[in-house]
């Protein structure tokens, strides 16, 4: 009889990242639903085509990286990816669109770098700029919401992507635009006058932010992650918000709940600032990581050339995060606050 | 009520404690064969006092301790040493080493033990030779020498003496059971530590999940200063330093000992072996085993001889090998795989684990880290173990320590925690060992490199010196050459160069023989002015007898006759002397009145005292000067002759330090000097 020998523990606990995955999957879902809802299937088509890509082009890396596929299929991130970029791309985006931003995200953010655990930059996010960087037209583009237009079917969503050249898209300016335009209008004004906005955010974007928000809770609660840097961020911004808000005149920012209810600020907060692969690792790290990206998101959004800004915010401190986490190492049992053995 | 502080981090596996508690602890029995490895503690191997073919009884020495890190090992059972060899022994890295085989005789049969009933009549310092001779090393799982752990230095004040009754790992029951069967003998090895270590208080700490120990404890620290602290059940607990922050809520400097934040902490299993060890006198050749796990069909706990082998005591719990994997010392989460069930259990088993395949299943392949932050959440050191693992992966070992790598405990739980099965806390193990290697690599090569600068630099001086020698020859002999030349221009004879030379070699001759008589004369002038004293005493005593009228007044005389005619003989002797040497007389003139010769020393005396009184400052320093620098001279000839000779280069170090600070003392003799003549 031969003894196996291994060494210590013998034993291993519950988790598993494939199950993490999943859970971050099914997080998502309540802000799909919402979303489809208010927009339309758009999005939903967007994810699904994503999915598809990402499973695709995860298997051509890995098998020019020779690989074992179903072991690393099997951890689901590629799939994470595809639908956090799924939600992130206007609805009704055109196939090409919607691959373009998958290569770069799968192959060139993820797989060029060393695949999952080895990317500096969050791939859907590296995904996103890329696109909105080449095809600026297309990437601020966003379908009207319910109520302020007509919602097209799931089969002209169908069309919409896959033969793009004969559907003819209705786009309307999101609030974010609308209020980075505004230079003249109280903001109890322009909301009068635009139907884009709702009773906190816009119309959609508010409920579509709550269920995101719902979605990060439930994960909290689940322990996939922390509550450090999706809080810390929506503190800073929530602040920043609270310092330009100029009581609502013709140069306000925005209020802070406008703020925390529009774009991607809970998708952000929770969906891709949390990304640990690329953020800070230790506690006090991802304070800061994430409290800076709530300020970046911020000045991008009300001072900067583009309407929303997590994704450049989460990149800029994907580069800071080694850097962070240099200066924010936790005191080991034993020592004092300032390195070394008392 | 104790406050109970938390720990950071920690984990909660599956305890799997009840399997082995159902049956009180049974005894084992005697094997036939009992296998006693010579090093089952933390420091150095004990030393075989016995031979193969000898008779020993229970309790017996059989190997001594060989250090102050080092424990006895004693005959567990009475038999013959069949054998001293190398064995199979249960360690991490499956080796053998020496150890001492024991043939039972089956009589089981006690030497006579030396039983100390009133400890506190007896000094500490004996007490913890007591505990020393008896072998007792921790039995808590490190093994390290309890004696050497109690022998707090004076200077340092314990606080706190903690028991560990924690048992924080999973299957282990050991020191469970016995807190529930020996709770009695557990208070009275406690107090015994107290005794020795002096704290102000004893506490116990256990926790919640133990709740029938924590009642037996209780009553049976009843009236006794031994508190007993309950707290969460939580992996690892029972780690010492992580026990030490929740009963005292301190944490024990990096790289130091409880002992510096005044805390002892003990195993409860050693506190029976202590007070078994004084009570009884008994060394320690036995302990509790839990045989526990799936593959077994009776898990319970053992009293086992120490050296009795895992399968003994495997087939005594009814093991099923087919079930079973591995087989594991220790519990799930810290325990080491064994390669061969027959290896002997030692001092520091707690526990034999034989489960089956699906109850601790192999690992499953790592996946990539995806730094999630799980391993840092559950590290009770509060380290960041994703970045360690990625430090240890790249072999970045600087970083790596810089991360605090060497506070990492290796409990296994940042391994547990992980979603991506990656064997974290083996990384760790590695990188740890490689680092330690690198170190005593770096030691050495240090080592070398100075001892290669020294010889290389020694190698250059004496080559230069050589060099500097051959070319002084050289100028000699050209300067040799160029005399003779320009002797042999101006006629001179050679013959008559010989003998001037031979003139001056005669006159050297007789200057040295000049300084010789000048000794031979103080000699006599001393005889001379002795003698005279001596006769000046005894005319005294004799005068003095005479007036008296003493009887002994005619022996005096004859003193004083005798005494008056050495003086004589000594004046001749004297003056022939001087009549020889007329040249030493004109010299000395003391020598011309021998009988003032004692005052003239005298005179001198006090005129050099007088001259050095009347000496300025400067002078002095001058002085000093002149005597730092002919002792520099004597010194650096010295260096040279040991150089020449090749002498060990601790000595020329040691000259060459002597030369370099009495250079120093020179040259502040001169800076002295200057600023005496400046003011």
């Amino acid at each position: 009889m031969s003894l196996m020998r291994i060494t210590s523990p013998h034993t291993h606990g519950p988790a598993r990242t494939s199950k993490v995955m999943q859970q971050v999957l099914l997080a998502t879902l309540p802000g799909l639903l919402v979303l489809t809802h208010f927009f339309g299937f758009g999005t939903l088509v967007n994810v699904l085509w994503a999915a598809v890509l990402a499973i695709a082009f995860e298997a051509l890396a890995l098998t020019l990286r020779k690989r074992p596929l179903g072991f690393y299929l099997s951890d689901c991130s590629a799939l994470v990816t595809a639908v956090l970029l799924g939600i992130a791309l206007p609805p009704y985006s055109p196939w090409w669109l919607i691959a373009v931003g998958m290569a770069s995200a799968i192959l060139l953010a993820k797989h060029l770098y060393g695949g999952l655990g080895y990317n500096p930059f969050n791939p859907a996010m590296v995904g996103y700029v890329v696109l909105l960087i080449s095809f600026p037209v297309q990437m601020t583009s966003w379908a009207p919401p319910r109520g302020a237009g007509e919602l097209p079917g799931l089969l002209e969503a169908l069309q919409a992507c896959f033969v793009p050249a004969s559907y003819d898209a209705v786009t309307m300016a999101t609030p974010l635009d609308l209020l980075k335009q505004n230079n003249s209008l109280l903001v109890e004004d322009l909301w009068q006058a635009n139907p884009q906005f709702g009773r906190w955010g816009g119309v959609g974007w508010e409920w579509a932010n709550i269920a995101f928000l719902g979605g990060g809770l439930w994960l909290l609660y689940q322990r996939v992650f922390t509550w450090h840097a999706p809080v810390a961020m929506l503190a800073t911004l929530t602040v920043m918000a609270a310092l330009f808000y100029d009581g609502g005149s013709s140069a306000s920012g925005g209020s802070p709940l406008f703020h925390l209810l529009s774009g991607a600020t809970m998708f952000g907060a929770f969906f891709i600032v949390t990304d640990p692969v690329s953020s800070a690792v230790s506690v006090r790290g991802r304070l800061v990581y994430g409290a800076l990206i709530g300020v970046l998101i911020y000045l991008i959004r009300v001072f900067g050339n583009y309407p929303d800004a997590v994704a450049f915010a989460v990149l800029i401190m994907n580069l800071a995060a080694p850097f962070i986490d240099q200066y924010t190492q936790p005191r080991t049992y034993g020592h004092t606050r300032h390195g070394g053995g008392s | 009520m104790r406050k109970i502080h938390d720990f950071h981090g920690g984990v909660h596996p599956p305890e799997n404690k009840h399997q082995s508690v159902r049956t009180a602890i049974a005894n084992a029995g005697v094997p036939e064969e009992l296998v006693l490895p010579l090093s089952q503690h933390i420091g150095a191997a004990a030393q075989p006092v016995v031979g193969v073919g000898d008779k020993v009884l229970k309790g017996q020495l059989l190997a001594a301790a060989t250090g102050f890190v080092s424990v006895p090992v004693h005959a567990p059972t009475s038999g013959t040493v069949s054998a001293i060899e190398d064995r199979l022994i249960a360690h991490p890295s499956g080796h053998s080493a020496p150890c001492i085989v024991l043939a039972s005789d089956g009589m089981d049969q006690w030497q006579d033990c030396v039983a100390t009933a009133d400890y506190r009549s007896v000094d500490r310092v004996a007490l913890l030779d007591q505990i020393r001779s008896a072998g007792v090393a921790g039995m808590g799982g490190a093994g390290f020498p309890t004696a050497v752990k109690l022998a707090v230095k004076p200077e340092k004040h314990i606080q706190t003496l903690i028991l560990n009754g924690t048992e924080c790992e999973p299957y282990i029951t050991a020191d469970d059971i016995i807190m529930r069967e020996r709770a009695s003998r557990i208070i009275e090895g406690a107090q015994i530590l107290a005794y020795l270590v002096e704290p102000d208080e004893i506490v116990i700490g256990i926790e919640d999940n133990k709740p029938e120990s924590i009642a037996a404890l209780q009553a049976a620290a009843q009236d006794t200063p031994v508190e007993i602290a309950v707290f969460p059940t939580k992996y690892p607990s029972g780690g010492e330093k992580q026990l030490i922050e929740i009963l005292t809520g301190k944490q024990v400097p990096s790289g130091g000992l409880p002992a510096d934040i005044g805390v002892v902490c003990q195993n409860v299993g050693s506190a029976i072996a202590v007070r078994d060890a004084i009570i009884e006198g008994k060394p320690l050749i036995s302990r509790v085993v839990t045989v526990t796990g799936d593959a077994v069909a009776e898990p319970q706990n053992f009293e086992a001889l120490i050296g009795t082998s895992m399968s003994y005591l495997l087939q005594k719990a009814g093991y099923q090998p087919e079930k079973n994997q591995r087989l594991i010392m220790g519990g799930p989460m810290m325990g080491f795989t064994v390669p061969d069930p027959n290896v002997p259990i030692v001092k520091t088993t707690n526990c034999i684990l034989a489960p089956a395949a699906t109850e601790l299943p192999a690992p499953p392949p790592a996946q990539p880290c995806i730094r999630c932050g799980m391993c840092a959440e559950v590290c009770p050191a509060s380290l960041l173990p994703q970045q360690l693992f990625w430090f240890a992966q790249g072999k970045e070992f600087e970083k790596a320590e810089q991360h605090n790598l060497f506070d990492c405990i290796e409990c296994g739980a940042c391994s547990y925690a992980c979603p991506s099965n990656i064997p974290l806390v083996q990384y760790y193990r590695a990188a740890k060992a490689e680092v330690i290697q690198m170190r005593e690599d770096a030691e050495k090569s240090e080592h070398s490199r100075l001892r290669f600068e020294a010889r290389q630099a020694r190698k250059e001086r004496e080559e230069a010196e050589k060099e500097a020698k051959r070319a002084a020859r050289k100028k000699a002999a050209q300067e040799k050459a160029r005399l003779a030349a320009e002797q042999g221009e101006a006629g001179e004879d050679p013959i008559q160069a010989a003998i001037e030379r031979a003139k001056a070699k005669k006159a050297a001759q007789v200057a040295g023989s000049g300084a010789e008589g000048g000794s031979e004369l103080e000699k006599l002038e001393k005889a001379v002015v002795t003698i005279r004293k001596r006769l000046e005493t005894a005319s005294a005593k004799f005068e003095a007898a005479k007036a008296e009228g003493a009887e002994h007044v005619d022996a005096l005389k004859l003193g004083v006759d005798k005494t008056s005619a050495k003086l004589a003989a000594a004046e001749k002797a004297l003056h022939d002397w001087q009549q020889a040497n007329p040249a030493a007389n004109s010299e000395l003139p003391s020598a011309a009145e021998p009988a003032d010769a004692a005052q003239a020393a005298i005179q001198k005396a006090m005129a050099a005292r007088a001259q050095d009184a009347a000496r300025s400052p400067q002078e002095k320093a001058q002085d000093n000067l002149q005597k730092l620098e002919s002792r520099l001279t004597k010194s650096e000839a010295r260096l040279q002759q040991s150089r020449a000779a090749n002498e060990e280069e601790k000595i020329i170090i040691a000259l060459e330090s002597t030369v370099e600070r009495l250079r120093e003392k020179v040259a502040a003799a001169k800076a002295e000097l200057q600023d005496k003549e400046t003011c």
